[in-house]
Order: structure tokens, then sequence, then C-alpha cells
């Protein structure tokens, strides 16, 4: 033993050397694919086209910087895209903060009857892989749009019906999530509301609401962000290009079968990833916090 | 149980609440828990119904409009006599297993031990940029990833590779396997790294000093005091991500559509999803979609309630802090 601590009390200067900086050669390499496929992305958004990480002119030169791939801008169709994207984003921010923080705050400060049933179902809910029920929504949608006035704006191939659909599946975590905020609470103000005679309603509303703003960003910015890039469900229950979001309007153009424009798609791309990068550059703690509780989507 | 409560009830000096009183308290819960029931009954229960009957039927979209024909177990019979089941099994397992290993558990675990390791600030940047996949829309990721592996003269791979004199090809056709594993652990990495690199700072830094002094190596420490320490996140992180591996296809349809070639990367999720809802010849074979569907279901079911039981989620039901009033 005696001998190990002199050991590790004399290391070589080289040895130091290789222990600090290791680990950031290793990082740095482990990052660089994220970091390329970035980098070629800004790079064919600004060019005419690439070759690597070249851009190249339409003689075979380096070189060709250009704004023309951004031409799609002029395209009302894109706008359109657009609109419905942010549409959905909204639209899961708003429906899932109002069920979620409604659901939460009563299963974190009521004691009623089917309570702990259905805590543990949310429990069960998040950690179920909601994705394999999208067959079986499908036939959900379907018979929504046959029922009148509902069936127009809920039904299959309309953008509320897939908001419908996105805002269910995220409510087990956002349950969760908000339940965990209400918890921390401390309760006295609301205690002192409710012996003054308040209803839950309106306790809910004008004093709890107010104290769990960080919370309900939280979910909110999270929310903004899977609505904005929301790609498999609004594929699976929308057809043609009315009711597409932007991720399914780039799906299509890669999919065309006329040859691919490549640097206009990165262009479109770039163009959509500017909300997800204002916020992943402003919010990054709360971020890594949420998605290590959320625990959600993909992979 | 009911003692307890009646316990707990003599010693605050209360009057039990009248029923009345107890039944009004519950409506107004149920109140406040209305739209998130709706909203789950419709879109996860019923759904779990639907998705059962189907699988007993022989719906397709030649036969929407008839009444539904019961063909009993015919469906899944079917799927297990399939030519390519073997085939889809297989490369099921496969994706899997090693995306597991290699990416959501193994470069975790890795990252997390490199992060913590070096200056706080600079742990918490490439903790960051490592998040990046899951965030950036999936569409663009895979553009992304379609470009890095794409063909001479375009590919990233094979600029970066030609001055070591590796033959330029077109990675994702020779390669698939690699690509769909890579394009999925770069994004599943990034869970298991926050978990397990906030459970390693919680670790007291007395413990690895004095293991330090007492001459453990860096393994050493790692081997015997981190890993044993956060056991319960990777365990969670195993089986957890076990499960969303295993139901997840979104990036592999957008990056190879299960292709190149006959059900080459073709998963048990994507065959599901592609039988039912997106055929080639536009024929939706839904009541045997519904039936491979229903397999991961139950599989998903059942580990769910595996993961409440295992992991105690029980305990996190806590009593409410306001009782009825």
């Amino acid at each position: 033993m005696t001998t190990a601590t002199f050991e590790s009390g004399s290391q070589s200067g080289v040895k130091r050397f290789l222990g600090r900086t290791l680990p950031y050669v290793l990082l740095v390499l482990s990052i660089s694919p994220i970091v390329l496929g970035y980098a070629w992305l800004i790079i064919a958004t600004f060019s005419y086209r690439t070759e690597g990480l070249f851009p190249i002119d339409a003689a075979g030169n380096i070189g060709g910087w250009t704004l023309s791939n951004w031409s799609f801008l002029t395209d009302p169709a894109i706008w359109r895209v657009t609109l419905n994207s942010f549409v959905l984003a909204v639209g899961m921010v708003i429906g899932v903060g109002f069920v979620s923080s409604m659901a939460a705050y009563s299963l974190s400060r009521m004691n009623f009857a089917g309570r702990k049933g259905f805590l543990s179902l949310t429990l069960l809910l998040h950690a179920f892989p909601s994705v394999t029920l999208l067959i079986a929504i499908f036939f959900v949608l379907n018979f929504l749009s046959k029922i009148p006035a509902i069936g127009a704006w809920f039904g299959y191939n309309t953008l509320g019906g897939v908001a419908l659909v996105m805002i269910s599946l995220d409510l087990p975590l956002g349950i969760w999530l908000m339940k965990g905020f209400f918890d921390n609470l401390s309760w006295d103000m609301e205690r002192a509301a409710l012996i003054d005679g308040a209803s839950r309603f309106r306790v809910w509303w004008e004093i709890i609401i107010p104290l769990i703003k960080p919370g309900l960003a939280a979910l909110a910015i999270f929310n903004f962000l899977s609505g904005w890039s929301a790609f498999l469900i609004p594929f699976t229950f929308t057809v043609g290009s009315k009711v597409a979001n932007l991720p399914v309007y780039m799906r299509q153009m890669i999919s065309d079968t006329a040859p691919t424009n490549w640097n206009m798609i990165a262009a479109v791309g770039m163009f959509q990833l500017i909300p997800v990068l204002i916020f992943f550059i402003f919010t990054q703690e709360m971020l890594l916090s949420v998605y290590a509780g959320g625990s959600k989507g993909g992979t | 149980m009911a003692e307890a409560v009646m316990g707990r009830k003599v010693i605050r000096g209360q009057k039990p609440p009248s029923r009345w009183a107890q039944f009004k308290a519950t409506m107004g819960a149920w109140g406040f828990m209305g739209p998130a029931t709706v909203l789950v009954l419709v879109f996860f229960f019923l759904p779990v119904v639907i998705l059962f009957v189907i699988s007993l039927t022989d719906l397709s979209s030649s036969n929407f409009s008839d009444p539904l024909t019961f063909v009993g177990l015919n469906n899944y019979v079917r799927l297990f006599r399939d030519r390519f089941f073997p085939k889809i099994l297989g490369n099921t397992f496969f994706y899997v297993a090693v995306t597991l290993s290699c990416f959501n558990v193994g470069m975790a675990l890795l990252l997390a031990l490199l992060t913590t390791h070096i200056n706080r600030r600079a742990g918490f940047f490439f903790r960051l940029i490592w998040l990046l996949p899951r965030i950036t829309p999936s569409v663009i990721y895979i553009l992304m990833w379609r470009r890095i592996s794409h063909q001479p003269p375009f590919g990233l791979i094979n600029q970066l590779l030609a001055p070591f004199g590796v033959e330029p090809q077109y990675w994702l056709f020779e390669q698939p396997w690699l690509f769909v594993i890579l394009v999925n652990g770069f994004v599943g990495a990034s869970f298991g790294l926050i978990l397990f690199s906030s459970a390693i700072e919680a670790i007291p830094r007395d413990l690895i000093t004095a293991a330090k002094v007492d001459g453990a190596s860096t393994w050493q420490s790692i081997r015997d005091i981190v890993l044993p320490m956060i056991r319960w996140p990777l365990l969670f992180v195993t089986t957890y991500q076990t499960l969303s591996l295993l139901t997840s296809f979104e990036y592999i349809l957008l990056l190879t559509e299960g292709g190149p070639g006959l059900y080459t990367t073709e998963v048990w999720a994507l065959t599901a999803y592609k039988r039912a809802l997106k055929t080639y010849f536009g024929h939706n074979q839904w009541g045997y979609g519904a039936a491979w569907g229903f397999v991961l279901v139950i599989i998903g079911i059942a580990m769910s309630i595996i993961y409440l039981r295992v992991f105690r989620f029980n305990e996190l039901v806590q009593e409410p802090k306001i009782d009825v009033l």
C-alpha cells in the first residue's frame, strides 16, 4: 500500500498530462459526428452545392456561396406549413399545460376516491411506449371524423386531430412533472384562501398557477419543441400538403422522385431549427433537467 | 390501513367528514381530473381494446366498409409463419442489444464518467452538445446523417477518410446497420448520460479521495465505488431503454425504411407500422399489422408494471397535504 501511495504521488509529467487531456480528447471525438452534421447543414444552407464539407460552385471549384437556397421563403406553401407547425406547437403548450396542471393539482392536493389508482396509472402510462398504439388511434380518429361538428376539427387528416393525439400522449409526462412542482409548493397561502371560503378552482387559478410559473414555463418549452418538431404523428394521420407541418413537408421534399435539391432542403431545415436553437441556447439547464425527468420520446 | 387512518383521526380529534361532504369533494376533484381522464380513456384505453379487437379480424383497406369478419387468432399464426419472421425477430434483438449496450448504457456511462471527471463547466458543455441530437427535429437529424454517410463525392465520411486511403463508398448502403445503430445511439445516449452524471455527482467526494489516498487506481475506484453507488440508475436506464428501443422506429423509418433491399434493417415495431399504416401499394392490412402491434403492447404493459414494482414507483405516491375540506 505504501508503495502504491508513493507511486501515485510521483506521477511522471507525461502521465499526468495524459490523465488531464485524454478525457477531453475522447469527449471531443465523441461529439464529432454531431458537430460535423451541424457544420454541413450550415455550410450547405449558404452554398450552391457541397462535396463533403466543401462548398462547390457551378464550375466545380471550392466556393460558390449563395443565398438562393432561401428562395423557398417566397413560396406561399412554406408559410402555410410553418403556420401549421406553429399552431401545433402552441396547441401542445396550451393543451398539455392546462389539462396536466389541473389534473396534477388535484392529484397533489386533494384526497378523492381513485386518486392512488390514477397516480399509478399515470406512472404506468409514462413508462408505456405509446407509439405502439398509433394503429388503433387511426381508428379513433376515423371515428371522430364521422361525428358532425367535432369531425371537421379533430378527425383524421386535421390539425386538431393531430394536436389532440399529441396532447394525450404527452399527458402522463406532463401530469408527472407538474405534480412534482405542486408537491414542492408550500400550502399556507392556499389553505388560508380555502378557509376564507374561496373555491378550489379560484385557488388553483389565482394563487397556485402564478406560483408554479417556472414549472409551467419548463413544460411549455418542452411541449413547444415537441410540437414544432413532431414528425411521426402528423406524418401518420395527415394526407397531402394542406395540413402538413414543416417536418412532413421536408420529408416530402427528400423523398420526391425528382432529383433532390439537398441544399434547399438544408435551408428549410435551418429555417426550422431557428426556434429550436434559440431555446437550446437560452434554456440549457432547464432542458437538461426536463429531458432527464421526462425521459419520453425517441429512444 | 383502515385502522391506521382511524388512528390518525382520533389523534387529531377530528370528526370524520360526512358522506355527502366526501362525495362532493370527490366530485370536485374529478372535475379537475375530467379533461385528463377523458383524453387518457380515448387515446390510451380505447386504442388498446381496439387494437386487440382488430387483430382478431381480417380488416384491410380492401374490405374497409364491409362488416368486420373475425378470423380468431389467424393473424397471430400468420405472423409466426411469415417468411421473414425469423429475419425480423433477429433484427429486433440485434438492434436492441447492440444499441443498448454500446450507446444507451455503454456510451452514456463512459461519457458520464468523463464529463464528471473534468472541469465542471466543460463537463456541462459536453453533456449539452450530446443533448443536441435528441432536441434536433428528427427529419433534420436524419438529413445530417444521410449526408455524413452519403455516396462519393458528397459524403462526409469519405472525405474525412480519404487521406487514410479508405475506399470511398456509399456508407449507408454498404453498412446500413452501423448507421441505424449510430443514429439511434446518439439520440439514446443522452438520457443515460444525464441520469448517470447527476448520480455520480451525488457521490460524496471524500469516498473517492479516501480511495485515492489508499492507492486505488482510477479503474479501481470506478469499479468499487462509482458503479455500486449508481446501480439503481444503471438498472433503471437499462430496462427503460430496452422498452423504448423495442418500440421505437421513427429514426429507422426515416433513415432506411427497413431497407436497403428486403427487410435488411426492418424491426418488429416498424413491421407493425408499415403493414397497418404505410404500405407501398396502399393496401393497408390493419388486422395483420394490429397483431404485430398488439404483441408489443403486451410487452409494454408487462414491462411498465415491472418498473412500477421493481423501482417502487408507488412510494412516490405520497398523501396529499390538504385533506378534504
